[in-house]
């Protein structure tokens, strides 16, 4: 049985001072159902999840007490690719015909800061400051560039692109595009990574209705499909965030195996997909993950940036809607922001970032700490 | 009088002449770790004893942490007293990366390759006054 998505919503990433986490999620779940043209009521399941904004399930003080079941997932970076798949396999299993899935976040200003126990580790870790994402993210890009001959020149086009696409993407955190000379000249943060080429943490919401594939058509004239859901986590070696001690032989990252699987589930390859969203927390992360999502060869990324193939006219678009980058990371909502953009997509209604030549395969990727990644394929 | 206390025990050999980091080596697969472990997460075994790593090392990667973090960090500085400083892995004699903090905190300090020697230093002052003490690298000097 294949899943269908039938209904997209979200609440605009950035700041909305006046509304709480819960209510942009709300937002977004009435934004997907009236997309989907369907009521609360017909909702037989939802899952949801947030890192800051509360228990996902108390959106229905908002949304209507209808008794149905709703789960919360909390699962990190990945906390909406694991509610879509969650949502997957219970359609999948012939369990529910159709459900929502939510994520929603606000988070305060600035950097995250992680608690130590709540990772399994020891107080002195974060009190001695190397309990930092940013630290671990540039820690992990000097040691990529420096194995594959990656430049700087690269992590300022992916910014460069990045605010591009935000400056046309009207739902966008940050329109204002940047030159490379902006981007080249910012502060540096944590070497080699300077203050345009990181993502803010951020509010917003996003929301999915998913169906039965064989009864989408009663609802939708242009359903897509879930080809693929993969969630996985890190193996013995993989260099991780949070780790005060890393093996000696680099094992592969999570994506990798989540994108392995998720294209063998889908059975296509790299070169079907039409347009890419892949976890931009920062610019380097970009570059190594279009690599682990095996849309290039390591070290091929600089040619490829420097060529335009990942802008929105390129052979591989990447991030059209400016990712995490121009859209800030609500952590609850991320996930689900890249699946929205990617059905954008493919409908045909991108406006000004619209893929040229009907693209058909879509792509999304998270990653984020501990070491856990979760990658989807959609098709028309 | 001020004492000296270590940060959190068995993270090193200290007071000792030539303090050294401790780890664990598990005992099936030889697999090292830093902080020591029960557990091996290579394969899972229960099987593990506490090893010294060693005082010495390569630098594997690096960045400079440039702003001041937010709680839990417990240095004791301000904003306007923080004072940048490195972070890196360095390869130890052990078997394994271990993360830590680095005195050289300007990029032209660091390279990628280069060997780093163990230190333990005074790291903030607790409530009873003792300076609480962790380890760092620093850059060998050169012969
Ligand atoms: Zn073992």
């Amino acid at each position: 049985m294949d899943v269908a998505i039938i209904g997209i919503g979200l609440h605009r990433f950035g700041r909305s001072p006046d509304m709480s986490g819960m209510q942009q999620g709300a937002s977004a779940v009435r934004a997907a159902l009236a997309d989907a043209g369907l009521a609360w009521k017909d909702m037989q399941f939802a899952y949801g999840g947030s890192q800051d904004g509360g228990n996902a399930d108390a959106l229905v003080n908002e949304l209507g007490l209808t008794g149905l079941q709703f789960t919360n997932i909390w699962n990190g970076c990945a906390t909406g690719g694991s509610s879509l798949h969650a949502a997957y396999t219970a359609i999948k299993s012939g369990e529910y015909d159709m459900g929502v899935v939510v994520g929603f976040d606000k988070h305060p200003r600035g950097a995250f800061n992680p608690q130590p126990k709540e990772w399994g580790l020891d107080e002195w870790y974060g009190e001695t400051g190397l309990m930092l994402t940013t630290q671990f993210f540039a820690l992990k890009t000097q040691r990529y560039m420096y194995d594959h001959g990656i430049t700087e020149d690269a992590l300022i086009r992916v910014s460069e692109k990045a605010f591009n696409n935000g400056s046309i993407t009207p739902t966008a955190w940050r329109q204002q595009a940047l030159s490379y000379e902006e981007i080249a000249s910012s502060t540096m943060v944590s070497d080699p990574l300077r203050k345009y080429m990181f993502c803010s943490p951020a509010e917003g919401g996003a929301a999915l209705i998913v169906c039965n594939a064989d009864k989408a058509h009663q609802y939708c004239s242009n359903p897509l499909f879930i080809k693929a859901a993969a969630v996985r986590t890190r193996h013995y070696g993989s260099f991780e965030v949070f780790s005060p001690s890393q093996a000696m032989t680099v094992a592969d990252a999570p994506t990798v195996t989540a994108s392995k699987a998720a294209f063998e589930l889908a059975g296509i390859g790299p070169e079907d997909v039409d347009v890419i969203q892949l976890q931009d927390t920062d610019s380097g992360t970009e570059i190594m993950h279009m690599a682990e999502n095996g849309f290039c060869e390591h070290g091929e990324q600089e040619k490829l940036l420097r060529e335009g193939a990942t802008q929105i006219d390129g052979r591989m678009p990447v991030n059209t809607d400016g990712g995490c980058l121009a859209n800030g990371e609500p952590v609850g909502a991320s996930g689900l922001r890249q699946i929205y953009e990617v059905c954008v997509q493919l409908r045909g209604e991108g406006g000004a970032r619209q893929v040229a030549n009907n693209p058909k395969v879509g792509y999304t990727h998270v990653y984020g700490a501990p070491g856990i990644s979760g990658v989807n394929i959609i098709t028309k | 009088m001020t004492s000296q206390v270590p940060l959190h025990e068995g993270l090193f050999t200290w007071p000792a002449t030539k303090p050294q980091l401790l780890g664990s080596r598990c005992s099936q697969c030889a697999e090292a770790a830093f902080p020591a472990q029960p557990d091996c997460r290579s394969c899972g075994s229960r099987d593990t004893t506490i090893v010294e790593l060693g005082d010495h090392g390569t630098l594997w990667t690096w960045t400079i942490q440039t702003f001041l973090p937010k709680h839990p960090y417990l240095s004791g500085e301000t904003a306007d007293t923080f004072r940048p400083y490195g972070v890196g892995y360095v390869e130890m004699p052990g078997g394994v990366r271990v993360e830590a903090r680095l005195k050289p905190n300007s990029p032209d300090q660091l390279k990628i390759g280069m060997p780093m020697q163990l230190d333990i230093i005074p790291f903030c002052t607790d409530e009873n006054g003792d300076q609480r003490m962790t380890f760092a690298f620093s850059a060998v000097a050169e012969v």
